[in-house]
């Protein structure tokens, strides 16, 4: 220990608090510079170069909302949208109802759970790339699994992700595989969380299995049903792995979907004005969609 | 998880015999279900790896491969350059792991203990980014990456082109910053009162104290740069340094299938393996992600 020091004088204490604020920033700098690259400045220049004909290596034109007007009167536009806004209600319907009861199925059992919570969440770990292509290949309409499934229960075949009305859907079936065991876990550990009291005070009122599923379950865990409704309306509006590589946006742009189309501008037609303000619009939206999500966990924070 | 916890259904439903009829179709068919939806498909993958190229398109398809080849496995280890993209791939993931561990546990430490002018400021700019989904900048990041502001170099066909965007990741520097928040304040000043200095704390008592947390971020970042596909996929147009993802899809389109399946399952392994060896931490971190909030 050090022996007790008398209050430095004024000018001392102003150099010491000016050599802490170095020090602060100095272990700040690093991920500031990060974040100021590969986050802000990308935000802004989104804004931007929304507003400008812009191609790499030659000074940047300001437009006014000419990229807008041109990526508006696109006939690609309006399908992007659709079959995002399709895919991720679809995908929510699909995605939501069956880890919901999946997860109360499994919150019953009392045998290999280790087992069940493994295998349901195996898929998130294969490589998003690796599922796209195995549903491709499953998907074929000659000798795919999932036609072969069906040969073998004398059913009707499908065309799947090669048919302009089966391809979006199939897409969905491909999402919702893979992505499922997250939300199955997540489901589980609130399910866990429901004081058992509850239910037997249910019981003794007189409720039956259904009434306490209506009346307990779902009100004690609406929380995380909203939470990751939220979660996953954002992460589907971003799809873009399972179009690109299954169908590559077709048959005839039935699965093109906004991100798609916002790498179609800047990839393959160089025109980053236009990708730029198809951006703008997929933030906004889903800027909407986050700020309501972290407004939620915000609050239950409060109330922890 | 504890067996005795009451849930939906009573103990005493499930102690008599009907209860424990119906309790135990209703377990073999959930072990069926799983079975078919979530392990067939990995097995018809690995298996179909194994048949051969006319057995692989064979209808009625064959549910046992005849022989067992491995050939499509050596093949496309060589004719797919594995070993090179598996590489490439380790390369970024532990690059992106180390800027991440390093930038964002110093941002946080400063952020949550050393109290910066500003630091709100800064913590919300952090935070705000949350809101601003990734995928949706990937252009004007990919301009950016391209052409650097003021020193205009480009991180194109590069590996910092992952490392450096990788760090910009609120939700795990948010993460560590809120466990730095919880640590105990009595024992970070005997520290300093015995005179250690602040990056000596963050070495000695602070990071060995974030075991937990450290754990997980690691897992997130070389999870997140292994899956990644858009973002890598725009940064290396060079196909020698493309990661596995990228390298699969680019090479999908002019190969033998049974050799794209047998690269499908190797470009599998390390994360399964991963998952299988940490499978309690992850499902555990799951699972207290949610109900803490």
């Amino acid at each position: 220990m050090r022996p007790v020091q008398a209050p430095p004088p004024a000018g001392d204490r102003r150099r010491r608090r000016l050599a802490d604020q170095a020090r602060a920033y100095g272990f700040l700098l690093g991920g500031l510079i990060c974040f100021a690259l590969f986050s802000w400045w990308p935000a802004i220049r989104a804004v931007v170069i929304a507003f400008q004909k812009y191609t790499p290596g030659s000074s940047p034109e300001w437009v006014g909302t000419a990229n807008f007007t041109r990526v508006w009167h696109d006939p690609e536009f309006s399908a992007a949208w659709r079959n995002t806004l399709t895919f991720t209600l679809l995908a929510l319907l699909v995605g939501f109802a069956v880890p919901f009861v999946m997860a109360l199925v499994l919150n019953e059992l009392r045998h290999a759970q280790a087992f069940f919570r493994v295998v349901v969440y195996l898929p998130v770990m294969i490589p998003p790339v690796v599922s796209a292509l195995l549903w491709k290949w499953f998907y074929d309409p000659g000798a795919g699994l999932a036609n072969e499934t069906l040969r073998f229960l004398h059913l009707p075949t499908s065309n799947w992700s090669n048919g302009t009305d089966t391809a979006l859907i199939s897409l969905v079936i491909v999402a919702t595989w893979a992505n499922m065991g997250g939300t199955v876990l997540i489901y589980l550990a609130a399910l866990q969380s429901i004081p058992g009291e509850l239910y037997e005070a249910a019981e003794l009122d007189g409720a039956n299995l259904l009434q306490r599923i209506r009346h307990v379950t779902v009100p004690q865990t609406r929380f995380v049903i909203l939470m990751l409704m939220l979660l996953q309306i954002i992460a589907t509006m971003q799809v873009f792995t399972e179009p690109f590589v299954i169908t590559g946006g077709g048959p005839e742009s039935a699965t093109v979907t906004v991100l798609y189309l916002i790498y179609k501008y800047a990839f393959l037609y160089n025109d980053f004005g236009g990708a730029c303000a198809l951006s703008v619009m997929l933030l906004v939206l889903l800027g909407v969609f986050s700020a309501v999500y972290l407004r939620l966990t915000r609050s239950a924070e409060g109330d922890a | 998880m504890s067996s005795t916890t009451r849930t939906l259904v009573s103990p005493a439903v499930l102690a008599r015999p009907r209860g424990r009829a119906v309790y135990w179709s209703v377990f073999t068919g959930v072990v069926l279900l799983f079975a078919v939806a979530f392990l067939f498909p990995v097995y018809w993958m690995v298996t179909g790896a194994m048949k051969s190229p006319d057995e692989v398109t064979q209808t009625p398809p064959t549910l046992v491969p005849h022989h067992l080849h491995i050939s499509a496995y050596t093949d496309a280890w060589d004719l797919m350059q594995l070993p090179e993209h598996l590489w490439n791939t380790v390369v970024q993931a532990a690059g992106a792991w180390f800027f991440q561990i390093v930038f964002c546990t110093g941002a946080a430490y400063a952020l949550s203990r050393l109290k910066p002018a500003f630091g709100k400021v800064i913590l919300g700019g952090i935070l705000a980014t949350l809101m601003v989904p990734a995928q949706a900048l990937v252009v004007p990041k990919y301009l950016t990456v391209a052409d650097l502001p003021l020193i205009h170099t480009s991180l194109l066909n590069d590996p910092l082109g992952i490392w450096l965007p990788a760090v910009a990741n609120a939700f795990n520097l948010y993460l560590l910053k809120r466990f730095f928040d919880q640590l105990p304040r009595d024992v970070l000043e005997a520290a300093e009162i015995d005179g250690a200095g602040k990056l000596r704390i963050l070495w000695s008592v602070v990071l060995p104290m974030s075991r937990p947390v450290l754990g997980v971020v690691s897992i997130f970042a070389l999870v997140a740069v292994w899956q990644d596909f858009l973002w890598p996929l725009m940064v290396f147009s060079d196909t020698d340094k493309q990661p596995i993802s990228v390298a699969l899809v680019q090479l999908s389109q002019n190969i033998q299938l049974t050799v794209l399946i047998a690269a499908m399952v190797i470009a599998s392994i390390p994360m399964v393996a991963l998952f299988l060896v940490f499978q309690r931490h992850i499902i555990a971190g799951i699972g207290a992600g949610a109900t803490k909030g």
